[in-house]
């Protein structure tokens, strides 16, 4: 396998292989209620503790369209840059399962709400443009737990008609970092819009993969298999490099690739067959007639766009425009609502670029090793800018500014008080330099002698006997300047 | 009072109100001629013990305002009816005993009405004959082992046996108006999004309507002004101006014009059938209406058309009894073992039959031949309709192309039981309202009805019609009380 440059081939004798990827990913809508009732969506409550009359399929129940869900759709159709569909139609997806009560879920198949967009990724070669096909809505289904009694399955519905989005992407992507890019993309437009919270822990977003091969420079798709439910992008990854070289092998073999349905192990990585397309289901979808098709006005679609904040792609551009960050500073900076805030904030009263290095480079780091997200900083914006106004005022060097950043992550402290607590000052005071620096000269004459006879190079020598004598406290620029004239 | 039975729901309410009698008195009444008319097999579920408290509590702090005060009455057994048993005449529920309330039945309990229990059906409102209810066949008063009609047979059989004042069913291809038809009483069909269908054990979600079933015209647009009504919980309601239907009753019918469909002359028509029609065609003539021939070109193929929407419907509408919630449940070796053994033993043969079809019809590569050409061809339907009514205010029809048949004359054949739909499917499909009033008799002294199919939220126009006919009409139902011994 090569990675020439950024294309993803897979090599094998006289042949390279092109990976051609589409996701369907189900992120689940945030709202307090479900798609058609009005039980509770919260995540971790007691099991059947949130399910209602028409959650569990009673005799006679309805479902009535909440909404709230309609606008979160529409909004992140709005962010996918996408059609949205005036009129959308509901359909029943039949099949039986146990944790599916009606015997149906209600989706959208020929007519969803959303129509054709696309998201642009940031990849290290440039931007990629990535085609969505739609978004629809529809239900969850419940959750059958198998490990809790050797002979019975139990059901937790409380699940059950939670509203999902499901964006269907064009077969655009063509390896795992475009997917790892296009999941996270998508990921921060809707948390930028507050339409999925994208928590993959909680399965807030899921993804079936589609994987398949090509040779390279053909036009053709080939076969494309479908990986179901794959809930982290990790796995995303691992199972689009083990599924696409399986099917290589088989044509390199010879053999040819069946349309099925796949399960990736993730115990043992690898992907596994779960129903062949003969065995596949015949889901006998139909309009549901309990439900009218869903219209949506000019003027309601206008009135989501006011609510439309500003979104990653336009952040950025306005970053690098504004604020003269770098492409892959602003990158950084604006994948998610929160850092973007705190990088807004700290810039409020301090220099940008020093404050782009410090946030990206010292926090980060920091925040990653204590497992944080930048919402639970111990250090605010506010008192990061104070640090940075220390080291550009020349209170205190760089260096010492990291040992303060040290201390104000153990406990959000101002760092003005820590720097007097601790008797960080940086020395500027001419005079008091000019004494270490006699000092520093006095027990070095030798050197001293060696310098002025043309040995230029031990300049540094003496910088850093100062630096060491002062504790590291004395302004840099300073010594400098009057060591260059005492020697 | 024994003749309390035989007084009609208007009657019941004016003495009620008047205090010429008590709640306790009239339930009493209708509870003693129940208990004598087991025969009938019309109650699936009494909850009679209940009425009486109900009816003492009543009369203890009456409510005369209501416009059902403490009247007592028995449902069709496709309302859920909190706790009280509700079975859609089928095994697969003969344990589940509902939470909540039909919005409908709501409605009646709202304006002081009592319920009495819950009345035989064909299983999930799938017959014309009431003979596919797991709980039986029920017998029409009219003559012994002759069928009520279906799948409403235990509403239209008590009503006419004088079990209930009044009562509701539900129509998704003719389930009111048919029976209504073979027991000499009157059934209306509202306009499709008039009766809220919450709370209804579903057939066919995009036909089914709950409609009233009664003595005579007047009850029946009472009790249609209480069960009509806006509701936020069926997606499909309409939020419309009801009518005070009782109020605006006027047999004043003078210029109305009346369209006749000639393609209702359907071949093989019992000529007793033609005649009555003619009748009828005189009967709204004397009343100053005028005649107007019209032509609803597709009426073939509503038959066709209706037996593929609603089992398509009815095959996902009736996928939640699979033995996991509720209901019955066969035990089995894995899940696949139990949905197969539980809805091979919970279901009868015809419910069966139509999840066939209807699982058949939507299946790959027979959707678009089947379910979409039967979509295309209802729309067809209603276009016709809508071109008539362009020409008329109303459309007068045979309900039935014959009476009442005897009981397992046609459970072997399912295309002849399917024919008795034939004038009032149309109706269905075209989502308009139907009222089916008693208009005479046969050789055999079995009722006969007459349809009269009105414009969408028209139905004061058609009860007016109907009240005007059967002033002129004055039907009287030939009941021996044969059963009662």
């Amino acid at each position: 396998m090569s990675k020439d440059k950024s294309e993803y081939l897979i090599n094998r004798k006289d042949n390279q292989y092109e990976v051609v990827i589409g996701l369907e990913v189900h992120a689940q809508v945030t709202s307090e209620s479900k798609l058609f009732s009005t039980s509770s969506t919260k995540f971790g409550a007691e099991p059947n503790t949130q399910v209602s009359l028409v959650d569990a399929a009673l005799p006679g129940m309805l479902p009535v369209i909440n909404e709230y869900c309609v606008k979160q759709a529409i909004k992140t159709g709005i962010g996918l840059k996408a059609k949205i569909n005036k009129r959308s139609v509901f359909d029943r997806k039949n099949y039986f399962y146990a944790d599916l009560p009606q015997g149906y879920q209600i989706s959208q198949f020929k007519d969803p709400i959303v129509g054709e967009g696309k998201v642009i990724l940031d990849m290290p070669d440039g931007q990629k443009e990535v085609g969505i096909e739609r978004l629809h809505l529809e239900q969850d289904a419940g959750k059958s737990i198998h490990n809790l009694d050797p002979k019975n399955t139990f059901v937790d519905l409380n699940r059950s008609g939670v509203a999902l989005m499901e964006i269907v992407s064009k077969p655009d992507l063509r390896s795992p970092d475009e997917v790892n890019a296009y999941v996270k993309k998508l990921r921060s437009i809707m948390r930028y819009l507050g339409t999925c919270d994208g928590n993959m822990q909680e399965g807030s977003l899921r993804a079936d993969v589609n994987v398949s091969v090509r040779k390279k420079g053909s036009k053709e798709f080939g076969t494309r298999c479908e990986i179901k439910n794959v809930n982290s992008i990790k796995f995303m990854q691992m199972a689009i490099e083990y599924e696409a070289n399986r099917q290589v092998n088989l044509i390199e073999d010879g053999q040819s690739i069946d349309q099925e349905t796949r399960l990736f192990d993730t115990k043992k990585n690898e992907t596994r067959s779960m129903r062949s397309k003969e065995d596949a289901h015949d889901y006998r979808y139909f309009p549901d007639p309990d439900l009218l098709p869903l219209e949506v006005s000019d003027d309601f679609i206008e009135k989501l766009k006011l609510e439309i904040p500003e979104l990653p792609d336009e952040k950025k551009k306005r970053f690098i425009e504004k604020f003269k960050v770098s492409p892959y500073e602003a990158t950084i900076l604006v994948s998610d609502n929160e850092t973007s805030s705190y990088f807004e904030n700290v810039i409020k009263k301090s220099d940008v670029k020093l404050a782009t290095n410090w946030i990206i480079g010292e926090l980060f780091a920091a925040l990653n090793e204590k497992n944080l997200e930048i919402t639970e900083s111990p250090i605010s914006a506010g008192n990061l800018s104070k640090l940075i106004n220390l080291i550009k005022e020349g209170t205190i060097s760089g260096k010492i500014a990291k040992t303060v950043f040290e201390h104000m992550m153990e406990g959000d402290k101002d760092p003005k008080k820590i720097v007097e607590e601790k008797g960080l000052k940086q020395e500027s005071d001419p005079k008091a330099l000019e004494i270490l620096i006699d000092k520093v000269i006095d027990n070095n004459r030798d050197k001293a002698t060696e310098y002025k006879s043309g040995k230029v190079k031990l300049f540094g020598f003496f910088v850093g006997q100062v630096m060491k004598v002062s504790g590291g406290k004395a302004n840099p620029q300073l010594v400098n300047e009057i060591l260059k004239k005492k020697l | 009072m024994s003749d309390i039975t035989k007084q009609s729901l208007s009657e019941l309410v004016k003495n009620i109100k008047e205090k010429k009698i008590s709640s306790i008195e009239v339930t009493k009444a209708f509870i003693e001629r129940s208990e004598k008319s087991k025969e009938l097999n019309v109650y699936v579920t009494e909850d009679f013990s209940a009425a009486i408290d109900k009816a003492k509590r009543f009369d203890e702090n009456p409510n005369l305002d209501l416009k059902l005060p403490g009247i007592p009455m028995a449902v069709k057994d496709l309302f859920c009816t909190k706790n009280v048993k509700t079975t859609a005449g089928s095994k697969i529920l003969n344990n589940f005993i509902p939470t909540y309330e039909s919005t409908v039945t709501q409605n009646i309990w709202n304006e002081g009405a009592i319920l009495l229990g819950k009345l035989n059906c064909d299983e999930f409102a799938m017959g014309s004959s009431n003979e596919t209810s797991f709980f039986g066949c029920v017998q029409n008063p009219i003559d012994k082992d002759l069928v009520p009609g279906g799948s409403s047979g235990g509403s239209s059989s008590a009503v006419a046996a004088q079990l209930t004042p009044i009562t509701i069913g539900t129509d998704t291809g003719g389930s009111i108006r048919q029976p209504a038809s073979f027991t000499g009483i009157v059934g209306l069909k509202p306009t499709y999004g008039s009766c809220s269908r919450y709370g209804i054990v579903a057939f066919a979600s995009s036909l089914d309507q709950a409609g009233p079933m009664a003595q005579n015209v007047r009850d029946c647009a009472l009790l249609h002004e209480v069960i009509s009504s806006y509701d936020e919980k069926d997606s499909t309601s309409i939020d419309f101006k009801r009518n005070n239907y009782v109020k605006e009753l006027t047999n004043n019918i003078k210029g109305k014009k009346i369209g006749i469909p000639k393609e209702y002359r359907v071949d093989g028509m019992p000529k007793e059938i033609e005649d009555l029609w003619k009748k009828g065609i005189d009967y709204v003539k004397d009343c100053g209406a005028k005649i107007i021939d019209i032509s609803l070109p597709h009426t073939n193929y509503a038959l066709p058309t209706y037996y593929i929407v609603a089992p398509a419907e009815a095959s996902s509408n009736l996928a939640r009894y699979d033995g996991v919630k509720y209901g019955f449940r066969a035990d089995g070796e894995n899940l696949i073992d139990m949905y197969e053994k539980t809805r091979s033993e919970g279901f009868g043969a015809e419910v069966q039959r139509r999840i066939m079809i209807g699982t058949y019809v939507l299946s790959s590569g027979y959707y678009d031949a089947y379910y979409l050409k039967a979509q295309k061809v209802r729309k067809l339907i209603k276009n016709d309709f809508d071109e008539a009514y362009k020409k008329v205010d109303a459309i007068l029809t045979p309900s039935t192309p014959s009476s009442a048949f005897k009981i397992g004359e046609k459970t072997n054949d399912p295309v002849s039981m399917y024919l008795n739909d034939i004038f009032t499917v149309p109706v269905n499909l075209a989502g308009l309202p139907g009222i089916s009033i008693p208009a005479g008799h046969d050789a055999k002294g079995y009722p006969l009805g007459l349809q009269i199919i009105g414009k969408a939220f028209d139905e004061q126009n058609i009860l007016n019609i109907a009240y005007a006919m059967e002033e002129k009409i004055n039907f009287k139902n030939k009941i021996t009380d044969w059963w009662i011994k």
